[in-house]
Parts: C-alpha cells; structure tokens; sequence
C-alpha cells in the first residue's frame, strides 16, 4: 500500500501550554481551555471558529463531547480517541487529512490534566489485565523497567548511560522558564535515587504534574494569511504493536521505527535533516530507544550516543529542548508537549534554548507500555 | 449456551491443577493469552497440556519499603512459543536473570489460581 499524507498541505498556527507544574483549582478542562483560547488566539481565532475537535481529557472517557459543551462549540468533527500519550500526534495526522480533505476549516487539538494536584500522582484511568495482574507490575513503570532490562543485556548498556539522558533533560529544563524541575542534577544524585523497579530509578521516571497544551490546524494557504509563521505539517504516521508488554514482539524494537520510516519519507527528509527531536521521554530508556528507532544512530549505539552531551544544550542532537517528562512536564499524557516545543523551535520562540536556524523538527509520541508510536515531522516557513 | 468463555475455561483447568494452552487447529500455533478465535487468521482453537518448560525473557524488581518485601515480575517464553508475565520464585527477587530456565507451578493468590514459575533445576 503507497502511503500517502498531505504534505505541506496543513499547518500549525497556534501552540499554547497552561498551568504546567502545580495549578491548584483547577479542573482538567479548565486548564485545557486556557491553553486553547491561548492558541486559538495566536491566530486571531476563537473557539466558535473550532469545527474539529480533538481532545483526550485525562479521566472522562467522553471528555470530546465535555470538552466540546466547555467550550460552546458544536464541531462537524469530534476524535476522542485514545492511544495514550501519542493520542495528540495521531491527532495531528488526521486533522491534516481532514483540513486537507475540506472536511473541516480549524481543527483545535488540546489537553488537559490536574493529576498532581488532584491525586499527587499519576492517574491511571486503565483496568489491569487479567493475565498481568496477580504479579503485580508496578505499571507503567515496571513495563519499561523489562524493557531497559532486556535492552541492557542485549547491548550491555551500563546505567550512566541512562543517567546522562536525565541529565541532559534537566540542562534543557534549567533554559526553560516553564519547567517544572530546574535545580542542577549531578550523575552522582542519579545514582544515588532509590529504585522503583530495577533497573529504573526514581531519577530514570518521569514527573507527575500539571499541565495543559493546545495546537490549532488550518490549511496552508489561510494559515500564511493568518498566522506570522505558521509551522507546515510534512509527515505524520502512527504504528502499534501491542497493548501490554509480554506481547510487544521484540522489547528492543518499538514501533517507532516503522512509524518514523513512513513519515519521513512523507516529509522526503532523512534523520540528518532534522534541527531540532522532540522524542517522548517516560522514562531514560524510552529516549535510548526512540534515538535507534527513528534512525539517529543504529540499533544498540543509542546508550552511547547519549553519553558525552550529544543530546544535552550544544550538543549535535538538540533534543527535548523544553526539558522533556522527565524534568518539564507530564500530567499523564504528553504527546501534546513534544508537538508544542517543535512548533516553538520552528517559530523562533524558544528564548534561552533557542536552536539557531532551526528548519525542520521531529515531535514523537509514545502510549502505553512503548504500544503505541507516532512520529510528526514539522517544517518552518520554507519547506512546504 | 452450554460454551463457556476462554477464561473460565483456563481457570478451570487451573483449579484441576493442569496449565493449559491453547492451540490453533489449522496450524499448530500456541496462543495466549485464551482467547475466543486465534489472532491473524481467527482460527479455531484447542486446549493442549502445556510443556510447563520456559524460559526467562526480561526480568525486574518492584521495591517496596521494608519490611514489605520486594518482589520479582518476569517475561516468560514458554517451549511452546507465547510469552507471558509471571514471576519467578524460589530465589531472591534480583538473582532472577534472563536466560534462565523455568518450569511452571500453579499457585493459589486471593482471586483464583494462577501460574508462577521456579528455576528448573530446583527441587520440585
């Protein structure tokens, strides 16, 4: 099957986050409208303009139609569907075949979470599966810690590796003012953190916070009318291979790979092209693995491609440039994070950690336990 | 119906005190987690004794605060082919290492019985 996508065809004109860290009062949808009058705004839009709607609120199964009286709009089109964190890259992929098909005019992709102030930890809204559950896992944590397990006998990866993805994170939180962890982190304190589910620390998890973010869609030809610089979609693919661990084919390999090989031959651009990668960083293995799979280094190199700061600021790799999950933000699911700080990058809006000359940018979403995997390929103002 | 689902069926089986799996009647492919129709190509489905052989695919140690001990969650690859989770017992939690040999054991938990694995070249 020819694998087609409207590239060029579609365009972010508006990125907007709200209430990342700690927002006490706040409901989900709260914070997810605040991020979306943001965005729509950036576009001199309002939500009455929204006729595509997609959105995954972090506890309400039927969060779309919530969401939708929230904001007083009745769109032509509703997507409420869940991948998990990669639901917002997804997302993107199908409001740029719906713009482009004319189905819709603005598309409004948003999300919202208050799981650190209204439960203080991560909310998990999934029952457990009847053959996981008498052992107990500690999900999702204990799913990837079999993964880094796996991925450190079959290529020998020694936790300073591990380490040296936090701390490249944190290098980025502490230039972005919106993070929520900034204090210095030393390898000798990642060492140091307790064990959650061995080989993953406290220190190789991801935050639990707050935090909503919100992009708005148009098609191309408006969105140079209306928006200063509009950031082009040029690819976008989604791959899933299972739901939990024990079936994931090769613990090693995600989906990633195929999903990433599709959208930039969409994009027609190569791993080497891309300026600035966004990948989504759960956990320290999640970054080791996506770096192999989306083909910035071969298989079983990504332990060592990290050491050195290859992917901390001035490094060759600017990756997770706003801190990522692991030392930014995570309200539970964050796909929509990485999609927003390839558009600040491409839009030169990224202050301190702005990538100088930045053209084309990688925004990756992971759901599940490494089940569900999408790649958005995005481009500044002369590449589409 | 007189039929009863997949998973009672594996229940039962368990509570007989044999470990099931199951088997695709067009090809001989083991499957499980039970199911009603096998994946791929919906075939029919079978229940054969499982070997009870495996081995260790991936392994960790979910930490607890003492004295509420640690406890070990393992990938499993059955002779037959599937993978599952399980945990192996019979040794500390971290000398769980992948590669290892298993066999299986049938335990009773709070919600019905359930498979676990010890190394197989421990006493019975």
């Amino acid at each position: 099957m020819s694998d087609r996508f409207p590239r060029g065809e579609t365009a972010i004109v508006g990125a907007a986050t709200f209430g990342i860290g700690r927002s006490p009062g706040f409901e989900a949808s709260d914070l997810a409208a605040r991020a979306s009058v943001a965005a729509l705004a950036q576009a001199g839009l309002k939500p009455a303009d929204v006729d595509g709607l997609f959105f995954c609120h972090s506890t309400d199964t039927l969060g779309g139609l919530s969401f939708a009286q929230y904001l007083g709009v009745q769109p032509r089109f509703i997507d409420n569907s869940r991948l998990g964190g990669s639901s917002f890259q997804a997302y993107v992929e199908l409001a740029a075949w719906l713009l482009s098909a004319g189905a819709i005019d603005v598309a409004l992709v948003a999300y919202g979470s208050n799981q650190a102030t209204a439960a203080g930890k991560l909310v998990n809204t999934v029952r457990p599966m009847a053959y996981e559950a008498p052992y107990a896992p500690l999900n999702p944590v204990s799913s990837y810690a079999l993964a880094a397990a796996r991925y450190i006998h079959a290529f020998g990866a020694r936790r300073e590796q591990f380490g040296a993805v936090a701390l490249a994170a944190r290098a980025w939180a502490q230039r972005n003012p919106e993070a929520y962890r900034r204090e210095p982190l030393t390898m000798e304190t990642y060492l140091a953190a307790r064990m959650v589910s061995d080989p993953l620390s406290t220190l190789d998890c991801c935050l639990v916070t707050d935090g909503a973010g919100a992009l708005v869609m148009t098609r191309a030809d408006r969105a140079r009318e209306i928006a200063p610089r509009p950031v082009y979609v040029l690819g976008a693919a989604t791959e899933t291979t299972h739901r939990e661990i024990a079936w994931m084919p090769d613990l090693t390999t995600t989906g990633a790979a195929r999903a990433g090989a599709r959208a930039y031959a969409q994009a027609g651009v190569r791993p080497t092209d891309i300026s600035v990668a966004a990948l989504y960083d759960a956990f320290t293995i999640n970054t080791i693995l996506f770096l192999e799979d989306l083909g910035f280094c071969a298989k079983g190199e990504g332990a060592a491609f990290v050491e050195d700061g290859r992917i901390a600021p001035g490094g060759a790799l600017p990756l997770n440039t706003h801190g990522g999950g692991l030392s930014c933000v995570h309200p539970g699911m964050n796909g929509i994070f990485t999609l927003i700080e390839a558009t600040r990058q491409l839009r030169g809006e990224a202050g301190e950690r702005q990538i100088a000359d930045a053209k084309l940018a990688l925004a990756h979403g992971n759901g599940g336990v490494l089940s569900s995997q999408s790649v958005v390929i995005l481009g500044g103002p002369d590449t589409a | 119906m007189s039929e009863s689902g997949p998973d009672k069926q594996f229940v039962d089986f368990l509570r007989a005190g044999r470990f099931m799996l199951q088997r695709a009647v067009n090809d001989g492919r083991y499957v499980f987690y039970p199911r009603a129709a096998a994946p791929g190509d919906g075939a029919a489905l079978e229940w054969v004794e499982a070997s009870g052989a495996g081995c260790v695919y991936s392994t960790t140690v979910v930490r607890k605060k003492p004295p509420e001990p640690s406890y070990n969650v393992a990938l499993i690859d059955l002779a037959e082919g599937p993978r599952m989770m399980s945990r192996v017992e019979g040794v500390a939690p971290e000398d769980v290492k992948i590669g290892m040999a298993v066999r299986a054991k049938i335990v009773e938990g709070g919600d019905g019985p359930y498979v676990v694995f010890v190394p197989a070249d421990g006493a019975p």
